[in-house]
């Protein structure tokens, strides 16, 4: 299998990267090339075989149902490019 | 270069506890080596005010008789590693000024036991990479060069600056992360020890995500011990991560030197390639030689899904880095460069704040993971590392112990040499390693001697789960018996 240009700019869009126009023909090489690298995997017999869901065998944990933590606004908006108060601040998104 | 720094860990701690030096002293010696190299670019932020006043309340415990496992200890961290207000960048533009407000579990544990924090490593941006080269603050340099030339050699990837900063006495011993091989290829190009531990062994919480079914955090030192020993501090239960394994943390030091008589290596025959070198496939017979010395038994295996592991990797990684880097938004934290709307805010932030590797990877993550080729992608992938684990678990049904490998294809190469035309040049770096992020094994790199180019090589030894105990009985074992390599001298300060 292999990407075509338009599909490139799909998958930019899809991952939230801008890209340029002049880029595109570059990515679609690169992109291309680890597609051809993976391709050998097309003829693997997996028949039956169990996709893994993890590495060792392990039961997810629960834990009780209670606040453990809170109250670090201050904390958690300190890293924002913008923000006011203890909200992040983001473009208009509703009109 | 003092003698201060050219002690290994474990000499270093019994020199404080014996009160032959003083934990400033140690630290002092190390901030003057990191000041001093600087044109190895291993360093991306020198704390010193924060580890002289970290060696002055050890100064104060070792005087009082309350030293703790690694009281004045100083180490360096990878910058994928969260630290409280010290900036953490995972080496990409995107983060760049992040300071976190709180700290990575594994580090916290190493403080807990009095270790002193020299400064943050280099890395490949968000940890992709096999040569630092991706770092957007530039390659690192490594201490070595080829036999009489003095070209700029990669430290490896993608715990380059650990590698480096560890090969130069720049600290005693550095934390790194591994997600395909990224402990272990740089500790084999720069005659270093590394271990990636055991999936879960080490908690993931605070670390910057990568993949996350694969990544681990080991330490990187100068010989089997100082490793043990780092692993001790790093290694245990965090209920903050879901995948951490609650089990107890052995003495690992005490597996070192420990007899490794009656023990079954497996040798698998589908990790001698075509076309490999002959230094390499000889330093690997070596390497059985000096086990069967030791009293080790040597089986031949077969791990029939091997050739698989490489391409099956480059699938499921970039998938996961897909979904964790999603969180670089422009929004919580890190850059942001504005658009006409919030699409185009987060589209113009991700393009300017991360490199051409992380694009790629990411690109290739969300088409394989996008509606029509999830299954011939992604799932296809997983079901590959099930057969991949399944080999493994043969083998040691059969009665294998550790599995003996080389531990890269080759010896470090020039700076700018590999990967610029086609990125699965430099994907093919770590062939030998990411079979073991795909089961979840432990693997351990210890060096094996020098090549002919004059650059180091290492030996990789994959255990049973949480077995790493007989890997650093079994590495111990190969280390004595090798021939020892001197660290290259300070041609740089």
């Amino acid at each position: 299998m292999s990407v075509d240009q338009a599909t490139v700019r799909r998958i930019a869009h899809l991952a939230r990267v801008a890209v340029e126009d002049k880029e595109v023909e570059h990515l679609q090489g690169e992109i291309n090339a680890i597609l051809s690298f993976v391709e050998a995997l097309s003829a693997v017999d997996v028949e039956g075989v169990e996709p893994m869901t993890s590495v060792l065998p392990m039961h997810l944990r629960m834990r009780q149902d209670e606040v453990t933590d809170g109250f670090i606004a201050a904390d958690v908006v300190a890293n924002a490019p913008e923000r006011e108060d203890s909200f992040f601040v983001v473009p208009k998104v509703v009109e | 270069m003092t003698e201060l720094t050219r002690l290994s860990l474990a000499a270093a701690r019994d020199g404080l506890n014996a009160k032959k030096f003083t934990a400033t002293e140690l630290t002092r010696a190390h901030v003057d080596a990191v000041e001093k190299a600087r044109a190895l670019n291993a360093y991306l932020k020198e704390t010193p005010e924060k580890a002289l006043a970290a060696a002055a309340e050890s100064d104060a415990r070792l005087a009082k008789g309350e030293a703790r496992p690694l009281e004045g200890l100083p180490l360096g961290i990878k910058d994928l590693y969260c630290t409280n207000g010290v900036e953490t960048t995972a080496a990409s533009r995107i983060l760049e000024g992040f300071k976190p407000h709180y700290e990575s579990t594994v580090t916290s544990q190493l403080w807990r036991d009095g270790a002193v924090m020299l400064g943050k490593l280099n890395l490949d941006e968000f940890a992709m990479g096999s040569s630092n080269e991706t770092s957007a603050y530039g390659p690192v340099v490594s201490p070595w060069r080829r036999k009489g030339s003095d070209a700029k050699i990669v430290p490896g990837g993608s715990s380059g600056g650990s590698a480096a900063a560890v090969a130069a006495h720049l600290c005693l011993a550095a934390t790194a992360t591994d997600t395909g091989g990224s402990i272990r290829q740089p500790a084999a190009f720069t005659g270093t020890v590394g271990i990636k531990p055991t999936y879960g062994r080490c908690s993931r919480w605070g670390i910057v995500a990568f993949a996350s079914s694969l990544d681990q955090a080991g330490p990187i030192a100068r010989d089997v011990r100082d490793t043990a020993i780092m692993l001790r501090s790093m290694a245990g239960f965090d209920p903050k991560d879901s995948t951490s394994v609650d089990r107890p943390v052995p003495d690992y030091e005490a597996a070192v030197g420990a007899s490794v008589k009656g023990k079954k290596i497996g040798i698998p025959k589908e990790y001698r390639l075509d076309g490999m070198s002959q230094e390499i496939d000889a330093l690997w017979m070596k390497g059985v030689e000096w086990l069967k010395a030791a009293g080790a038994e040597i089986v031949d295996i077969s791990l029939p899904h091997t050739h698989h592991a490489l391409p099956a990797y480059y699938i499921v990684a970039p998938a996961e880095a897909s979904s964790n880097l999603a969180r670089y938004d422009g929004v919580r934290y890190g850059l942001r460069k504005p658009g006409k709307d919030i699409v185009a805010m987060y589209e113009n932030t991700r393009a300017a704040g991360f490199g051409a590797e992380v694009r790629r990877r990411i690109m290739i993550g969300a088409y394989v993971l996008s509606a029509g080729y999830y299954d011939a992608y992604y799932v296809r992938a997983q079901k590959i590392r099930t057969l991949i684990r399944r080999d493994f678990e043969a083998a040691f049904h059969a009665g294998v112990d550790a599995i003996l490998t080389p531990a890269t294809p080759s010896t470090a190469f020039g700076i700018g040499e590999k990967g610029s035309a086609d990125p699965v040049e430099m994907y093919l770096n770590d062939v030998f390693t990411v079979t073991v992020n795909m089961a979840g094994l432990p693997g351990l790199v210890v060096p094996g001697g020098l090549a002919s180019d004059g650059l180091p090589l290492g030996l990789q030894l994959i255990g049973r789960p949480f077995e790493e105990e007989t890997l650093f009985s079994l590495g111990s074992a190969i280390e004595q018996a090798a021939p020892k390599i001197e660290l290259p001298q300070d041609w740089w300060a």
